[in-house]
């Protein structure tokens, strides 16, 4: 089967051109030991099918970022029959710059100009014909998004992929000509595939050849010392570019005439004064956030029900009818989008539960396989389920703000607060979605370029209390706030929020100190011009990150659940039993003791398991944790007060503070350890999808140490007060060192640098 | 007269002289099209004063001022 290989620019509807030519026939993976998208699909309205592979979007074949290496070994070891190169017609000149080092590759080139209507429409003119003779490729004119001239161009790529062709470079007529015939007879002469290409590369200075061909190397030192009173010193990096730069200038960009010159401002400009602006920017940013939220896990649309007051809970006198209704409407308000969705999947995994469960008992089946179905297989699965609408719709909300080009600029207006500890500021939305749920924001650190700060930010994301955990906060502080009056229940939460959040600017900044060494990516990125986003697209975007969740889901996290079903409802002889006498329980009696530094461990004696029972419930779902608490507190003879709702968990708290005697030290170092430790399965088998292979036991590490730690200190701290001191100095001692160590580090560099000029 | 891009204000235009710096930034400047004699027009700076918004060959290009400090300018007198 013949194999089309799809190349261009970020941005200039690769994506889109993609989705038209292989619709469902698309699949979607990993570049072998990179997390880099691997997408491929097949076209069928040709005389055979064709593979077409869609190669990440690239600015240049340099070889820095894994996505340029990706596509450049691509093209040149798998060497596909044809390069379909993608060129934005409104941004000629940078992306032809990638055509020109394409064109050195043996491999035959068709180019889709793209986006023509767009340039129709500024006024401008551009004549195909004149590129054609210029490049010496075909050039057809395509709109991707209207799918006009598609079949054209991939009857064209299928002639051409017939005929050889061999490298090109508009190098030619510059003075590095000479040199670069050189080198290319030397390679051929070793019978080296793409002499051209390599050629280039290595006068280049490309880090990737100059290992590779050693002998040719020195060729070119040679050649370097003839330029060294050159303007460019013998630079011969800066030489290449800036004679691609020129010749497209001189050549390819007079097939375009400009109506209007580049200083008026478009709809696009227009939009980027109000949405970046000094002052209004931010502000709007906050505001777009806070609705996007609103939006996706409100349950009072827009407040309504706040500012009226109207909503009450209607009754119709049949529960499922009345169930279905409160999906939409509620005593609490007008169900918002999100809500809605997750609702409905709540109501229909509820009817199928029921259904379910009462077909078991009508068929008498045993216990425990109406335990093992019920609240084995069933919870697992319509807990995983239950995630997926809303995930989708917060995706959904997120994809349009990335479609339409709003993201990079919310990049550019926060890069500067996230340097400060050692992110660029792509790494906010991740972190803020993981407010949300952590599932979606572990997936959307696939938008950082760096896999260090990727490492860095999935790390940290489920410090961002999501929304399971938000119940386990509000029982714990509710229970304390009901014991010890003195205390603001809404204060004490709001603060392990911000617990929350500092723990995870401070843990960033000390991997960067420590494990994740680094400078902080650059920060040179093309912010693209605003644009309504497609719905097509938006739909394929969310298939393809849904995908590897929901397979994940599928397997593991329903596996999991059953595991934990199974410890928790059953003695070491496979009997039936209560969770006070199943093996989860004596399991926790057996490591309980590892708690006491947390306060939750020997000091409550024979009751010590129970929070270590609660939180490996928590795995499966953080909102298991006040579930157990109320199947547990009843079991270990203490009655929930009557004045408790059955759901807020607060009751359930307060009884355990009674049978166990934990203290408000100990209460608090089991949240902040459920806080930062490994968040729930769903989480962590995403997580590890995004995680190239062998960081992920660190991850796990990070997490559990992280969590024991600091709920341990925390514990100290709130129980003796003195003991702050010696943590704060600790600390302080700490901070002095790495700040001695980088000021010794840039002393260091500095004399280092000194010494390599004097010898050159 | 010769100026860092990183100075230029906003509503500045000016020519690339010369691109300075460390090799990946270099490369990718390059790459994004800050060549010898490419034209340059500061749009903005960010709210937080730090990445700055440039129009260059036709499209909109951010980065930091640490960036833009590598690239020389020759201002372009309006």
């Amino acid at each position: 089967m013949l194999k089309f290989a799809l190349a261009g620019n970020p941005n200039s509807g690769k994506t889109t051109l993609f989705n038209t030519l292989t619709g469902s026939t698309a699949h979607v993976g990993n570049w072998p030991g990179v997390t880099v998208d691997k997408r491929d699909g097949l076209y069928k309205k040709l005389e055979e099918p064709v593979s077409i592979v869609d190669l990440p979007g690239i600015y240049s074949l340099s070889p820095y970022t894994p996505e340029e290496v990706v596509s450049r070994n691509f093209i040149l070891d798998e060497k596909p029959d044809c390069v379909i190169n993608i060129v934005d017609a409104t941004n000629l000149e940078r992306n032809l710059y990638l055509t020109t080092q394409i064109m050195e590759i043996d491999v035959p080139i068709v180019l889709a100009l793209n986006m023509m209507d767009v340039v129709k429409k500024r006024g401008d003119k551009l004549d195909a014909k004149k590129l054609e003779a210029e490049t010496g490729l075909p050039v057809i004119e395509i709109s991707a998004l209207k799918t006009e001239g598609v079949q054209e161009l991939m009857e064209r790529a299928y002639a051409a992929a017939k005929e050889k062709r061999e490298g090109k470079t508009v190098l030619q007529k510059s003075a590095l000509a000479h040199v670069i015939d050189d080198v290319k007879i030397a390679l051929k002469a070793q019978e080296v595939d793409n002499p051209l290409f390599h050629a280039i590369k290595l006068i280049e200075g490309d880090e990737l050849e100059v290992k590779m061909h050693p002998s040719e190397t020195r060729m070119v030192e040679e050649f370097k010392k003839q330029f060294a009173d050159d303007v460019f010193a013998g630079d011969f990096e800066a030489m290449v570019a800036d004679a691609r730069y020129k010749y497209i200038c001189a050549h390819f960009a007079r097939a375009v005439t400009r109506s209007q010159s580049a200083d008026t401002l478009s709809k696009s400009d227009k939009a980027d004064k109000v949405l970046t602006h000094r002052i209004w920017g931010i502000p709007i940013f906050l505001v777009i956030l806070f609705g996007l939220f609103h939006l996706t896990f409100g349950e009072d649309l827009l407040y309504l029900n706040s500012i009226f007051g109207f909503a009450k809970d209607i009754d119709t006198g049949n529960e499922v009818l009345n169930a279905f209704i409160a999906v939409f409407y509620s005593s609490a308000g007008i169900s918002t989008p999100g809500v809605l969705v997750f609702n409905l999947m709540g109501f229909v995994t509820d009817q199928i539960g029921s259904l379910i469960a009462t077909g078991l008992t009508n068929v008498h089946a045993a216990a425990w396989a109406q335990g093992l179905v019920n609240d084995g297989i069933w919870a697992g699965l319509s807990g995983v389920l239950s995630f997926i609408p809303q995930i989708m719709v917060l995706f959904l909300f997120i994809s349009i703000l990335e479609d339409s080009g709003y993201m990079a600029r919310v990049a550019f207006i926060l890069d500067r607060a996230c340097r400060k500890f050692g992110l660029s500021g792509r790494a906010i939305i991740p972190m803020i979605m993981g407010f949300g749920c952590s599932v979606p924001a572990a997936i959307n650190t696939r938008t950082l370029a760096d896999e260090k700060e990727r490492i860095l930010t999935t790390r940290v994301i489920p410090f961002f209390t999501c929304g399971a955990k938000t119940p386990i906060l509000a029982a714990v502080c509710g229970a304390i706030a009901a014991r010890y009056t003195n205390i603001n229940v809404d204060l004490l939460v709001f603060a392990l929020y911000i617990f929350g959040m500092a723990m995870a600017v401070l843990m960033v900044a000390f991997m960067r100190q420590t494990t994740m060494r680094g400078e902080v990516p650059p920060f040179i990125m093309e912010l693209p011009a605003y644009h309504a986003p497609q719905a097509h697209n938006l739909m394929a975007h969310l298939w393809d990150k849904l995908k590897h969740y929901i397979q994940k889901a599928f397997t593991i996290i329903v596996a999991s659940a059953i595991i934990i079903w199974f410890l928790s409802n059953f003695s070491w002889n496979w009997k039936m039993v209560g969770i006070e006498d199943s093996i989860l329980h004596d399991i926790g009696s057996f490591v309980y003791w590892i708690c006491t530094p947390m306060g939750f461990g020997l000091q409550l004696s024979a009751f010590g398991w129970v929070f270590v029972v609660a939180a490996v419930t928590g795995l499966i779902a953080k909102e298991n944790v006040i579930a157990t608490f109320y199947v547990l507190a009843p079991a270990i003879g203490m009655l929930i007060p009557e004045w408790d709702d059955g759901e807020s968990g607060i009751g359930a708290v307060v009884a355990l503070m009674q049978a166990t005697g934990i203290t408000w030290q100990g209460l608090l170092g089991f949240t902040i350890f459920n806080m930062l430790t490994l968040p729930c399965l769903a989480a962590v088998t995403t997580v590890k999808a995004e995680t190239p292979k062998g960081k992920f036991r660190y991850t796990i590490i990070f997490w559990a140490l992280t969590s024991y730690i600091t709920s341990s200190l925390v514990y100290v701290m709130l129980t003796w007060w003195w003991t702050a001191f010696i943590v704060a100095a600790v600390i302080a001692l700490v901070v002095a060192y790495f700040i001695l160590r980088n000021k010794g580090k840039i002393n260091l560099s500095f004399r280092k640098k000194r010494r390599s000029v004097k010898t050159e | 007269m010769e100026k860092r891009l990183s100075e230029f204000i906003p509503g500045e235009k000016g020519t690339v002289v010369r691109v300075e710096g460390e090799g990946k930034i270099r490369r990718r400047l390059f790459d994004m099209g800050v060549t010898p004699s490419a034209e340059i027009l500061l749009r903005k700076r960010a709210p937080l004063g730090d990445p700055l918004e440039i129009y260059i060959r036709g499209y909109e290009l951010t980065l930091r001022k640490t960036e833009a400090a590598c690239v020389v300018m020759e201002e372009k007198n309006a």
